[in-house]
């Protein structure tokens, strides 16, 4: 029998952490700092919504692009959420997660050969789809002593003939960084001068702690070149809704929806109905999590800086990604074994491109009695390895 | 009250066990400004009182409580305030509001048992002068409390890592 599978899909490699789920799955104790969700369920006015539009027989597809109260709900929210214009009719795809936005716009401006430069550490998806696109993803190193910023001049050393696009991620997992005004300003020149797309992944934009998140498309240069993805899984503690939406200029937006309805038809509606509900009312239930979220971060990272693993604070998402270059131990050494002694779960950094060396990150969205027995845990293991 | 005083209120109001060194770290300022406010929040009055959240039952406790509503005819110069004094001081009754609506005092009363709290308000209550209505509800299950949910819910598992 011929190897069915295809060259594509064998060249994208296996999780980094297969090893430490299996390792986690044998122990009853773990207290995961490995989790990129919420702690939280759902808000109940936005679960309660839902569950009755499913009792009133509320289960069928919607539009390919989304529930039309959906979308005229965030373009209203991303105006006066973040000041950026989409217009609900032909920029803006609900989609299934922000996981498919992502890939539905790699794959609408990406051809064979394009390089596509990923500011890293990232989240794990954007470059096996850049790969399943065809398009070469170019890692772009965002560094501890800029905060974890994305800089002019690490984008520049990357630009080449074949350059066509940048996925960003800000406020970062896994590093918490965040980009201002003025950071972005620098990267718009560039982007516009060397005719570049920027793919903007602001899901954790809500979880910002200090100052206001600054999205991209508000500068009118980088507006008219800005593939804009959010969701509701962090900011309103939907992860299993699976709803996230892409806005886009309509000539993207109308090549990614051709992708979209093809791959995922629709959104769940029964996710739809609730991300509705969750703009509707759910923000003063969003901003009581944003704050809970915040003194956790005061929490964890005082723990972690008081133990002499050095972290900067993160101004947004909810990871620390503190250094553990200070225990002579690489990341996977450091994870591995904080694991086995200490059932404390942690991912290595190194697992979220290779910028992510020598550091671990710890998702904070466990109560702060978790992360106090964390810190614990973590001090214990630091003593007996000295 | 500023935003850091409102900060101090809430986590105190959650856990007011927080050792102060743990409140300075999470509200972002030092322990001895969180120790000032604190006085200061005392001093106004804003924090009344440091109390836990008991579940009574659970501690094995036979006490009963009840919700009572009193029509009440408010006097010339002083409305409700002065008869709504009187009643606050009896130490059977736990907490007392005004409330709009088809009633105007509500009480809730804790005693040992149905017949001792029917005992205070036909005895004490009742009689007194301007009230003309009670109606006495007894509480047969307190499923939250402050903000406090009692019945533990089973918690969902949820995956060791994810992305």
């Amino acid at each position: 029998m011929r190897d069915f599978v295809s060259a594509r899909a064998r060249a994208i490699p296996p999780s980094g952490i297969r090893k430490f789920f299996d390792i986690a799955q044998t122990m009853e104790d773990v207290i995961s700092l490995g989790v990129g969700e919420p702690d939280f369920v759902t808000p109940w006015c936005v679960c309660e919504a839902s569950i009755y539009s499913i009792e009133q027989g509320s289960t069928a597809y919607t539009s390919n692009k989304g529930t039309p109260q959906l979308r005229g709900a965030i373009s209203r929210y991303l105006d006066t959420r973040f000041r950026t214009r989409y217009d609900a009719e032909d920029e803006i795809i609900v989609t299934c997660g922000v996981s498919e936005a992502a890939d539905i716009a790699i794959r609408a401006v990406t051809d064979p050969g394009d390089e596509v430069l990923v500011a890293e550490p990232c989240y794990v998806s954007y470059t096996p789809c850049v790969s399943l696109a065809g398009g070469v993803p170019v890692p772009v190193r965002c560094r501890a002593d800029d905060e974890f910023r994305l800089t002019a001049d690490a984008l520049a050393e990357s630009i080449t003939r074949k350059t066509k696009a940048l996925i960003a991620n800000f406020p970062n997992n896994p590093t918490g960084g965040v980009m201002q005004e003025a950071d972005w300003r620098a990267i718009a020149d560039l982007l516009v001068d060397h005719d570049l797309l920027l793919i903007s992944d602001e899901v954790y934009g809500e979880l910002t702690y200090d100052g206001d998140h600054f999205s991209p498309a508000r500068l009118p240069e980088l507006r008219e070149r800005t593939i804009t993805l959010n969701g509701f899984s962090k900011a309103f503690a939907m992860t299993g809704w699976r709803i996230g939406y892409l806005c886009a200029p309509p000539e993207i937006t109308a090549a990614a929806l051709k992708i979209h309805q093809y791959v995922a038809l629709c959104a769940p509606v029964m996710g739809q109905i609730a991300a509705y509900e969750a703009l509707r009312i759910g923000e003063a239930e969003k901003d009581a999590m944003v704050r809970e979220y915040r003194l956790r971060r005061n929490l964890f990272v005082d723990g972690l800086n008081k133990l002499g693993l050095a972290c900067h604070l993160p101004k947004g998402a909810f990871y620390a990604f503190p250094s553990v270059e200070s225990t002579g131990m690489t990341d996977t050494e450091f994870a591995e074994s904080l694991l086995r002694e200490q059932h404390v779960a942690v991912v290595p950094g190194s697992v979220l491109g290779p910028s992510g060396a020598g550091h671990v990150r710890c998702a904070y969205a466990v109560s702060r009695d978790d992360l106090k027995e964390a810190i614990s845990r973590i001090g214990a293991f630091l003593d007996s390895v000295k | 009250m500023d935003e850091k005083d409102r900060i101090l209120l809430h986590l105190l109001e959650e856990n007011c066990r927080t050792p102060e060194k743990e409140l300075a770290v999470l509200a972002e300022m030092s322990e001895q400004d969180v120790h000032n406010r604190i006085g200061r929040l005392e001093a106004t009055g804003a924090i009344r009182r440091y109390g836990a959240v008991v579940d009574w039952e659970q501690a094995g406790n036979g006490n009963v409580a009840a919700v009572i509503e009193l029509k009440v005819s408010p006097e010339r110069d002083f409305g409700y305030d002065r008869i709504a004094e009187r009643i606050a001081r009896f130490p059977q009754v736990r907490s007392l509001r005004l409330m709009t609506g088809a009633y105007d005092l509500q009480l809730l009363v804790a005693g040992p048992s149905m017949h001792e709290i029917a005992r205070f308000v036909s005895e004490q209550i009742a009689p007194m002068d301007r009230i003309r209505e009670t109606a006495t509800h007894i509480i047969m299950k307190t499923y939250k409390e402050n903000g406090t949910t009692f019945a533990e819910r089973e918690g969902v598992e949820r995956l060791p890592y994810s992305f």
